[in-house]
């Protein structure tokens, strides 16, 4: 556990409910100082609630917000040392883009001349030099982004949070923003909490990523861990694409999947208890027949690019497959699967557990 | 041949909907008194209309009737949309319904019942009883213009304003005010005109020796058909047809005056319940 001085946000035990639909269900959370945490998971999962919790948009029904140990669970969202960055930008249409950034400033009673430099400096920094004097309706999505994020910044909050700030632009344009975002937080050195449904831009950009679903936090851990070792069968299957294999602990080390005797490095599952098994796409290795552990039929091949996506039927499972070797439809394969490769995961055992398994 | 049906089809609606206005508008000029024939073109009847001090004093009551009630009017219409916006969507549909009825509501049974009411509370009929009746009709006016420019609204500008430290009231005057002015002043323009165009709630619920120029015009016209009622109706109808284009092709909304820059496409739909009058 981390030491309670570091923890910027500790959010404890947040139940949120509306019309009677549970949002958020006892909800765990502390976010660190100068942490980039992200938070993951399908639409209506919790994570915008979770995020308007922390901006004061929303006042949880049980539980507490405590900013730097303080509760603020009841402070409006004006009084809030944190700042939004909203998906649809939010922008005021009717002031130039200087008035829009120095919104907040004016509020707080700065001098002109210090207001003036604030906004020059915000505008290099997101670097849309000399905007100053136009109008939000002129720019494009992804200058407007940068000018919502310009004009949150010039208040110094402790934290930014983010809601969906890329959804709106196009893919070229959502990888610059990303590398943008990771560069900001690095010259500003701020804590960014960031909200998002996108698993490679939670990857790309986080320390921390909690994956949610159904008001639960499902898992949280860096980029690594989530991808590598998923710790239920929802992460793994939201966390890029994954095989799910039900199959059974023989032992430490071994696991029996489709009938076949894997070796694997989990431990500490038991002995002969049902595990999920979880393999990667790309960490199977398609061989001749009989060289693999177990031997399968390809159905389908697609060309994705960068390598070839197959299903490969066998013993009654569909494996997904990618691969830079093409195998055509209908050729024999062997399947072989390296030890460090194969995640074994408890199967759901509680019925909130089962509650949060795969929906999609 | 289809396009000639349609000319004649539309040249036959138009003569029906325009020749009586057309005819009035022709009369207004005619030096002789008769309808029946032309006497020669004159302004006569326009002048003798600004010297008859009565149907001025008509006209002054009228504005300023209008102006205040559409005022009131505006102010209260949009503090009831602001209210509506934060109630949930059922109850946000019941209220709308329920303000859609005395839009809808025969006018002459909002008259009666609201001079009913006045009776019953023991009201004297004057100035202020036709200001209440005519605040109480364009209020869903004032509701039909903003209510839809408010959910178009990005309801996360207020969200923002408030994030960046705004107190509540000021995030309300600074960001959510200045994007609803445009169907504001829409709404207001439309109160405006209804209130100028209203005869039967004016005539229900007017006091002895208050006059509108409608209700004015009605009692002239028991006593004797002038011409110098031809023209006091012309220009009424010029000014509603005026009014009219301003609330639907909102010049302002084009052109930004100052640094108030409206962009909606909102056609207000004129469903106007007060044609007859």
């Amino acid at each position: 556990m981390q030491l309670q001085n570091n923890k910027l946000i500790d959010l404890q035990h947040i139940t949120k409910s509306f019309d009677g639909n549970m949002v958020l269900d006892d909800l765990c959370l502390y976010i660190r100082e100068n942490e980039f945490l992200t938070l993951l998971g399908p639409s209506g999962c919790g994570k915008t609630t979770t995020l308007r919790i922390i901006g004061g948009f929303e006042t949880p029904d049980k539980g507490q917000v405590l900013f730097e140990g303080r509760d603020i669970s009841d402070l409006p969202p004006n009084k809030r040392e944190v700042n939004t960055v909203f998906q649809k930008y939010a922008l005021f249409p009717h002031m130039t883009i200087a008035e829009n950034i120095a919104f907040g400033l004016k509020i707080r009673k700065k001098s002109a001349s210090y207001i003036k430099d604030k906004i020059k400096y915000a505008l290099k920094l997101v670097n849309l030099d000399g905007f100053e004097n136009r109008m939000p309706d002129s720019l494009s999505g992804g200058q407007q982004q940068r000018i919502a994020i310009a004009r949150a910044i010039v208040n110094e909050p402790k934290i930014l949070l983010l809601d969906e700030p890329l959804g709106a632009l196009d893919l070229k344009l959502r990888q610059d923003m990303q590398y943008e975002l990771i560069r900001l937080k690095n010259e500003l050195g701020i804590t960014f909490i960031y909200v998002t449904h996108d698993q490679e831009e939670a990857l790309t950009m986080s320390d921390t990523i909690v994956v949610m679903n159904q008001g639960y936090i499902q898992q949280i851990g860096t980029p690594e861990s989530i991808y590598n070792e998923p710790e239920n069968a929802f992460v793994a299957d939201f966390i890029g694409d994954s095989n799910i294999i039900e199959g059974i602990m023989i032992k430490d080390e071994l696991v029996e999947i489709l009938g076949a005797k894997f070796v694997c490095v989990d431990k500490g599952f038991g002995e002969n208890n049902p595990v999920d098994v979880v393999i990667r796409p790309e960490d199977i290795d398609l061989l001749k027949p009989e060289e693999g552990t177990i031997d399968g039929i390809v159905t389908d091949t697609i060309f994705k690019g960068v390598h070839y996506e197959m299903c490969v039927m066998a013993r009654g499972f569909e494996f997904v497959v990618h691969s830079t070797d093409y195998f055509p439809v209908d050729t024999r394969v062997g399947i072989r699967v390296d030890p460090f490769d194969i995640q074994i995961m408890h199967k759901p055992e509680s019925e909130d557990e089962k509650a949060v398994e795969i929906d999609e | 041949m289809k396009t000639a049906l349609g000319r004649i089809y539309l040249t036959l609606v138009l003569i029906f909907l325009y020749a009586p206005i057309a005819t009035l508008m022709i009369l207004s000029f005619n030096s002789s008194k008769s309808r029946a024939h032309w006497g020669g073109f004159t302004l006569d009847w326009y002048l003798g209309l600004f010297s008859n001090e009565e149907i001025m004093d008509a006209f002054r009551t009228t504005i300023f009737l209008a102006f205040l009630s559409a005022l009131i009017a505006t102010v209260l219409g949009t503090a009831a949309c602001t209210g509506m916006q934060f109630m949930k969507r059922r109850d946000r549909s019941i209220i709308m319904g329920i303000t859609n009825i005395p839009m809808l509501n025969a006018d002459i049974v909002t008259g009666v019942s609201l001079m009913l009411l006045f009776l019953a509370a023991r009201v004297s009929m004057g100035f202020t009883t036709v200001l209440f009746s005519h605040i109480t009709f364009n209020i869903p006016y004032v509701i039909l213009s903003v209510m839809p420019r408010y959910r178009e609204l990005n309801r996360s500008t207020y969200e923002a304003a408030l994030d960046l430290g705004a107190e509540p009231l000021y995030a309300f005057f600074t960001v959510v005010l200045p994007d609803l002015m445009g169907a504001i002043l829409s709404g207001f323009l439309m109160s405006f005109t209804m209130s100028l165009d209203d005869f039967i709630i004016t005539h229900f619920t007017q006091g002895p020796g208050f006059d509108t120029l409608s209700t004015k015009i009605y009692s002239e016209v028991k006593k004797g058909i002038n011409p110098e009622i031809y023209a006091l109706s012309t220009i009424m109808f010029l000014v509603v047809l005026l009014l009219l284009f301003f609330v639907n092709y909102k010049p302002w909304v084009k052109k930004p005056a100052g640094k108030i820059i409206v962009t909606t496409k909102t056609q207000v739909v004129v469903t106007s319940g007060k044609g007859g009058s």
